[in-house]
């Protein structure tokens, strides 16, 4: 099933020009401090590609990742997703725009717990206005893609944690977003698992065109993706071709999508 | 996200703390259950004194004899004669006025067969039965025409004829009222007991002319006991008590500056006095119940601000995936408002259970209205609604990113 963008070549799905982010803080004696996570960032992401974003901890990484994933808002400079100057938009607007043109996968799972794997799949359908039955039809079908179709009357506690990242995936598919973020989307998951991961994200891109933004700090992990972004102290310092431009090896595992 | 989807949402988030969820509930349970206790007994205390003043009648005044007070001096109301038939027939032509009833009293002994009865007989004019607001129960009252002939007939109130009679049909019977024979020509239908608590229906009605010439007799020929005087309306009462005074001092040639030798007493507004009693305590029972109305609303709003606090990261997952404020905000309103709700219910039935035990053992009168229960429900979806408003304000207002990385 093709995602929303069809024509890579009309616009970039993401363009960020001068962007800078900052924290104020009060510190002890009450005097406020100003921290600058991100400088000057500038960046242009297109339809179709898979992206990591690598750095360590503190480079700020995660904050342009909330960021491109309209979660928190830039300080300063523009940010445009699918030609949308997202700078401008309402709390209500961003909230549309995060269950309409983006998918999240976390590295906790960030499922909603005492739910179904069928009725997390769901949800984002239901804050879209799409009725409940509609909704888990949806979500069954997605689920069944992922190879979870007998879990989905499954608590995300009775699943292991592979399978708790699928139906995460699934749940950021199933709204049909031109854009995955994924945070660190392998952390908690062990090496044999992490590939089967990633080797479904590398499907989804290659075969539904679906851009995929990964973050991650693992050399192994980023180099599915086709490019490589370096943040270092709020700065871009690499912005390169992946070197390896196709997947390490094996065959996806899962049906096509 | 439509209703159904999140009424769904909102049970199953109060099923997985239902001890707190319980609790929580109880407050409300109380709350409510106390208030429709205490409306159903106020407003059961209510309608009894209408009942009462209802059979009363309306728009009455008591005009009673001699002065309360003379020269500092009081003689007590009655103590001097100086009320008469024809002061009653006068006063019924006035503009104000519908009709009068004179009467007079005296003590008597009742015989039928082998039984008697000792009770207060009553002489009045036929007036007496649509002022008073008597009703038969069966037979009929006597007429003017017996009135003028002075006939022998006796209408008695269901207590008496209870007392005399026992089962057995009284109309037609001869009884004998001091030893004259008397013809019983209707019952009374009961009313129980006056707002002074006196039996009301412990009463042998005859005519005045027969009860003057014949039974309690008097040393001045005319006069009477009290009369009982109707006004038209409610608002002609002020007018009516005008009249009246002022027709009565010129039947009685009482110069200017002298008292009154007579009293009129407005015994509607003796009913009102009565009936806001009955109103302010059926109120001050309703405040002191909506105080623990208030109390489990307080804590509603301490324990939804606990929950929000603990579901921080579920609240920026749900942004995370395109919940908008609305929804977040109409999440927590209705769990909120679900615990209310199901508090009211459960309130209502046991403060209607409460109610009957209370009109079973207590032996009051419990009413219980729509309007109640119906006040319950706006009560407590009200107080689900206002304290429930702030902590799901305050889970919509997170922002997605801090409610997310919230540990």
């Amino acid at each position: 099933m093709p995602a929303q963008s069809l024509n890579p070549a009309a616009y970039p799905l993401i363009q960020i020009e001068r962007l800078c982010k900052s924290y104020s803080l009060q510190d002890a004696s009450g005097k406020t401090i100003t921290n600058q996570v991100l400088f000057d960032i500038h960046l242009t992401i297109q339809q179709g590609e898979f992206v990591a974003i690598m750095g360590h901890s503190g480079s700020g990484k995660s904050t342009l990742m909330n960021i491109l994933g309209c979660l928190d808002t830039p300080t300063s400079g523009s940010y445009w997703l699918a030609e949308k100057n997202v700078a401008t938009l309402s709390k209500d607007e961003l909230a549309r725009i995060r269950n309409e043109k983006i998918g999240f996968v976390f590295q906790g799972f960030n499922l909603l717990k005492r739910m179904t794997a069928l009725d997390n799949v769901a949800t984002p359908l239901l804050y879209a206005g799409i009725s409940r039955a509609q909704s888990r039809k949806r979500a069954l079908e997605l689920l069944r893609r992922t190879g979870l179709e007998n879990f989905a009357m499954h608590q995300p506690n009775q699943l292991s944690g592979g399978q708790q990242q699928r139906v995460a995936i699934s749940r950021a598919l199933v709204n049909h977003p031109p854009l995955i973020l994924a945070d660190e989307p392998t952390g908690n998951l062990d090496t044999q698992t992490s590939r089967e991961i990633m080797l479904l994200f590398d499907q989804l891109n290659r075969e539904q065109g679906i851009t995929i933004v990964l973050v991650t700090h693992e050399d192994d992990i980023a180099a599915y993706a086709h490019r490589l972004i370096r943040l270092k102290d709020g700065h871009i310092v690499l912005d390169e071709k992946n070197r390896h431009e196709t997947a390490p090896g094996g065959t996806p595992s899962f049906p096509s999508l | 996200m439509n209703l159904l989807s999140i009424i769904g949402e909102a049970l199953r988030a109060l099923r997985q703390n239902r001890l707190r969820t319980g609790l929580t509930m109880l407050g409300m349970i109380i709350g409510v259950a106390a208030v429709v206790l205490m409306l159903s007994i106020g407003q059961g205390a209510r309608t009894k004194i209408n009942e009462t003043i209802a059979a009363m009648g309306s728009n009455l005044f008591l005009v009673v004899p001699g002065a309360t007070s003379s020269g500092g001096f009081s003689f007590g109301s009655g103590s001097v004669r100086t009320l008469t038939i024809n002061d009653s027939h006068a006063i019924a032509e006035l503009t104000s006025i519908k009709a009068t009833a004179p009467v007079t009293t005296g003590p008597v002994q009742l015989n039928y067969g082998a039984k008697n009865w000792s009770t207060i007989i009553t002489g009045t004019t036929p007036n007496y039965f649509e002022v008073g607001n008597w009703k038969m129960e069966s037979g009929a009252a006597f007429t003017e025409s017996d009135l003028r002939s002075a006939a022998r007939f006796v209408v008695l109130g269901s207590v008496t004829a209870k007392n005399l009679f026992n089962e057995e049909d009284p109309i037609g019977k001869t009884i004998r009222i001091s030893n004259r024979p008397f013809v019983v020509v209707g019952i009374l239908m009961a009313k129980g007991q006056s707002l002074t608590g006196r039996d009301q229906d412990d009463t042998v009605i005859i005519p005045i002319s027969t009860s003057e010439r014949q039974i309690t007799g008097s040393q001045f020929p005319g006069s009477i006991r009290y009369m009982l005087v109707q006004a038209k309306t409610p608002d002609d009462m002020d007018i009516a008590e005008i009249e009246i005074t002022q027709l009565l001092r010129q039947r009685h040639r009482i110069p200017k500056g002298k008292e009154n030798d007579f009293t009129v007493r407005n015994l509607t507004a003796i009913a009102d006095v009565a009936t806001d009693a009955a109103k302010v305590m059926s109120i001050v029972l309703g405040a002191i119940a909506s105080v623990s109305l208030l109390v489990g609303g307080i804590g509603i709003m301490n324990i939804m601000l606990v929950s929000v606090t603990e579901r921080t990261r579920e609240i920026g997952i749900r942004m995370a995936i395109g919940a908008n404020q609305r929804a977040i905000l109409t999440q927590f309103l209705l769990e909120a408002m679900m615990i209310c709700l199901m508090g009211g219910i459960i309130g209502l039935i046991i403060g209607i259970g409460g109610a009957w035990l209370v009109s079973r053992f207590a032996d009051m009168l419990i009413v219980i209205t729509a309007g109640m229960v119906g006040l319950a429900f706006l009560f407590s979806s009200a107080v689900g609604i206002f304290f429930g408003f702030y902590p799901a304000k305050k889970a919509a207002s997170l922002k997605p990113v801090d409610a997310l990385r919230y540990e």
